[in-house]
């Protein structure tokens, strides 16, 4: 017998089921395609400006940064900005994305971008994200052809650019909006939700950013559509 | 170093005790993570409603967990990858070892997984010829320290800094020795630097699983450091360890037990990193493994349904029962000599060693009860261990003077008149014996009682009389 009949034969007989159940495999299929909810918490309920401002609260008090700007061709001059702040140098690697594409980089004759996956050592990278939680501050991060997973965690500086009309109460919505770019029960390869930047406190149960992820993460929210 | 062993519990405890450098890092712990947790949970008004919404979903999925591991298994085949069952830690190791030689793998980076810890994988590995590096920063200090975790969510607890600082020096050779090492940004620099060249270097990643969802045939990891996510996109292969109780339905179901992990763990909103992997590298994705692997561990769980041990099966491996123990809280996780310590592992561990092995540690227990308070899945952990207590005793492994007492005390108990008599007859032997002090610095047959503490002499006769005055005086106010 091989392993998987020897448990699961064993979780039937201790259930007290056969293989073949009917009520069981209904109740099961049910609960797979109802995407039913339970409860969500009150706080992220909010209007689309209530949901901003309650995203940029909750992401500083996990340590991210947050600037935000009236559309996408400020985006240049506010990642310029963080730059400068932190003495960071101005050749950035940025996610093959067709809405970053479209910013108008050039506008900051400083900086130099190029699309690409992240390689070491590269210390700043720049990703959109696919979308905004304001419940606790979270970002939704997808992997893809357009977004190269390790953007998101080798370099030591993370700018994320949001889409303000992204950023949902809960993380519920976001599902759902998964589904519907992805189809139902598809995922892409990662969604990975990031609460502010990296962090360990193994040391002496002292909280100490930038453990192996990045030590700093900026976000950088956009009013409108480009 | 000895191994450590649940059957020495009261050794390792009592040495525990007497550790300096072990009490100065538990004294770090103690004020930390209840505060916290105690503060994430006043500010979410729903956490209450919460923790019955994931108690509903576990046992909702407990009483189908067969077909929900069926339904997920489908998905995660669907989506490319494979499914790996093992009934115990030995097959289970063997499977790592297949896909790794498949793989030519000479290194493996491993995120944080206490299923990696159940199997016993590092020592396996290493006798194959399979170099295992631990990239939690908390476990990467126990491997150098050649040590095992002490807390399933903070497994380094037990550390000082400069113990850590001796561990980086011995062992990250090449370095200039005279460097500064004193500090805690010092040391995680360091870390950060050594382990950056083992993550791109490694063949295989290795991590945990938090929960398997059926709906996608995903695995989620959740970390704060971002490591899980360097070791299981970097390699080629990606291995999952996980259980067959990390099964949920959907993601919501899954959010709602991840509103509640974090905040329970560390009292964060939630923690830096949930990733939700399933299958390998799509086509047109410029990372990620092409291997995607989950090893199904039963290692004598499928034994405990439909048992009242079930409940356990609840546990999302939060440790707000290790963190509020007062026991686990004076004497860290080492003493209880098993992979799960405190309060869960008091009640897993007799069914993942067996009650031989492990049928000491649900005595090490003063049913104080924090543990269930915190527990977010309401799990019954008193009880539970008052049940292993129970088939302890059944089985006759108890301390042979332990069975006698009780012997003695169940057949006076049947015999009321007999027991009354034989009550006050002790009472008022304690009363006169400790009638100068208030207290009793020794008694026959109570030696480990009184010989840690006094033992308050009886007043005011037996619980016997206690009751029968309290109802006549009752009685009377009533009337
Ligand atoms: S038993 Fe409860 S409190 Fe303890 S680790 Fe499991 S879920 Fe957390």
């Amino acid at each position: 017998m091989s392993a998987r009949e020897a448990i699961l034969g064993a979780l039937r007989q201790r259930l007290d089921r056969d293989a073949d159940d009917g009520a069981g495999a209904k109740a099961v299929a049910e609960r797979l395609s109802a995407h039913g909810r339970n409860p969500i918490p009150q706080r992220g309920q909010l209007d689309r400006a209530g949901r901003i401002g309650l995203f940029e609260d909750y992401a500083a008090e996990a340590d991210a940064t947050v600037a935000r700007v009236a559309a996408a061709g400020d985006v240049p001059a506010a990642v310029a900005d963080f730059l400068k702040r932190h003495n960071l140098p101005a050749n950035l690697v940025r996610a093959p994305d067709a809405d970053l594409d479209a910013i108008p980089w050039d506008s900051q004759p400083t900086l130099t971008l190029e699309a690409r996956k992240a390689e070491e050592p590269d210390a700043v990278s720049v990703t959109a994200a696919f979308g905004g939680v304001a419940e606790t501050g979270t970002l939704v991060l997808v992997s893809g052809g357009d977004n190269p997973t390790m953007l998101n965690f080798l370099p030591e500086n993370h700018i994320v650019v949001l889409w303000a009309d992204r950023i949902s109460g809960d993380y519920e919505a976001q599902w759902a909006a998964l589904r519907e770019r992805y189809g139902e029960g598809a995922l892409p390869r990662t969604v990975t939700l990031v609460t502010g930047p990296s962090r360990s406190a193994d040391i002496e149960q002292t909280i100490q950013l930038g453990a192996h992820g990045p030590r700093r993460l900026h976000i950088v929210i956009v009013d409108e559509r480009a | 170093m000895t191994e450590l062993s649940p059957a020495r519990f009261n050794e390792q405890a009592a040495a525990a005790l007497k550790d300096a450098p072990l009490q100065r890092a538990l004294g770090n712990m103690r004020v930390g993570f209840i505060e916290k947790r105690r503060k994430a949970a006043e500010k979410l008004p729903e956490f209450e409603a919460l923790r019955d919404a994931g108690v509903a979903i576990k046992t909702h999925t407990l009483a189908h967990l067969d077909l929900y591991l069926e339904a997920w298994e489908q998905k995660v085949v669907d989506g490319g990858g494979r499914v790996h069952w093992a009934r115990d830690a030995e097959e289970g190791r063997r499977i790592v070892l297949d896909i790794c030689r498949a793989a030519s793998a000479r290194t493996v980076t491993k995120g944080k997984s206490m299923i990696g810890e159940e199997m016993h994988l590092n020592p396996f590995l290493e006798a194959h010829g399979i170099e295992p590096v631990e990239t939690d920063l908390g476990e990467y200090i126990i491997q150098l320290r050649r040590e095992t975790p002490s807390h399933i969510i903070a497994p380094a607890i037990h550390v000082n800094k400069e113990q850590v600082a001796d561990a980086f020096r011995e062992h990250h050779t090449g370095l200039p020795p005279d460097r500064a090492l004193d500090e805690g940004p010092d040391l995680l620099a360091e870390a950060r630097t050594q382990l950056r060249d083992r993550f791109i270097a490694a063949d295989v990643g290795i991590t945990g699983a938090n929960f398997l969802v059926a709906e996608t045939g995903s695995s989620i990891i959740v970390t704060n450091e971002g490591n899980g996510d360097l070791t299981q996109t970097l390699p080629r292969v990606h291995i999952v360890l996980a259980s067959l109780e990390k099964i949920v339905p959907t993601l919501e179901d899954a959010t709602t037990l991840m509103r509640l992990l974090a905040r329970s763990a560390t009292g964060q909103e939630m923690s830096v990193y949930t990733t939700v992997s399933t299958g390998p590298r799509r086509e047109g994705d410029p990372d990620g493994p092409a291997e995607y692997h989950v090893i199904l561990l039963d290692n004598g769980r499928s034994d405990l349904y439909g048992t009242e041990f079930q409940e356990v099966f609840r546990c999302i491996r939060c440790g707000a029962c290790l963190n509020h123990c007062p026991v686990y809280g004076a004497i860290g996780g080492h003493a209880y000599g098993t992979v799960y310590p405190g309060p869960i592992g008091k009640v897993l561990s007799p069914a993942l060693m067996g009650i031989d092995a492990a049928g000491k540690l649900p005595n090490a227990s003063s049913f104080c009860g924090r543990c269930e308070e915190v527990c977010p899945m309401r799990i019954p952990l008193p009880k539970l261990m008052r049940h292993w207590r129970e088939e302890e005793f059944g089985r006759k492994l108890s301390p042979a003077a332990v069975r006698r007492g009780l012997g003695l005390w169940a057949w006076a108990v049947r015999r009321p008149a007999l027991y009354r008599f034989g009550a006050r007859f002790a009472i008022a032997g304690m009363a006169f014996l400790g009638r100068r002090r208030g207290h009793l610095k020794a008694l026959p047959l109570a030696g480990g009682w009184t010989a840690h503490r006094n033992l308050p002499a009886p007043q005011g006769g037996t619980f016997h009389d206690l009751w029968r005055r309290r109802k006549s005086n009752r009685r009377r106010d009533r009337r």
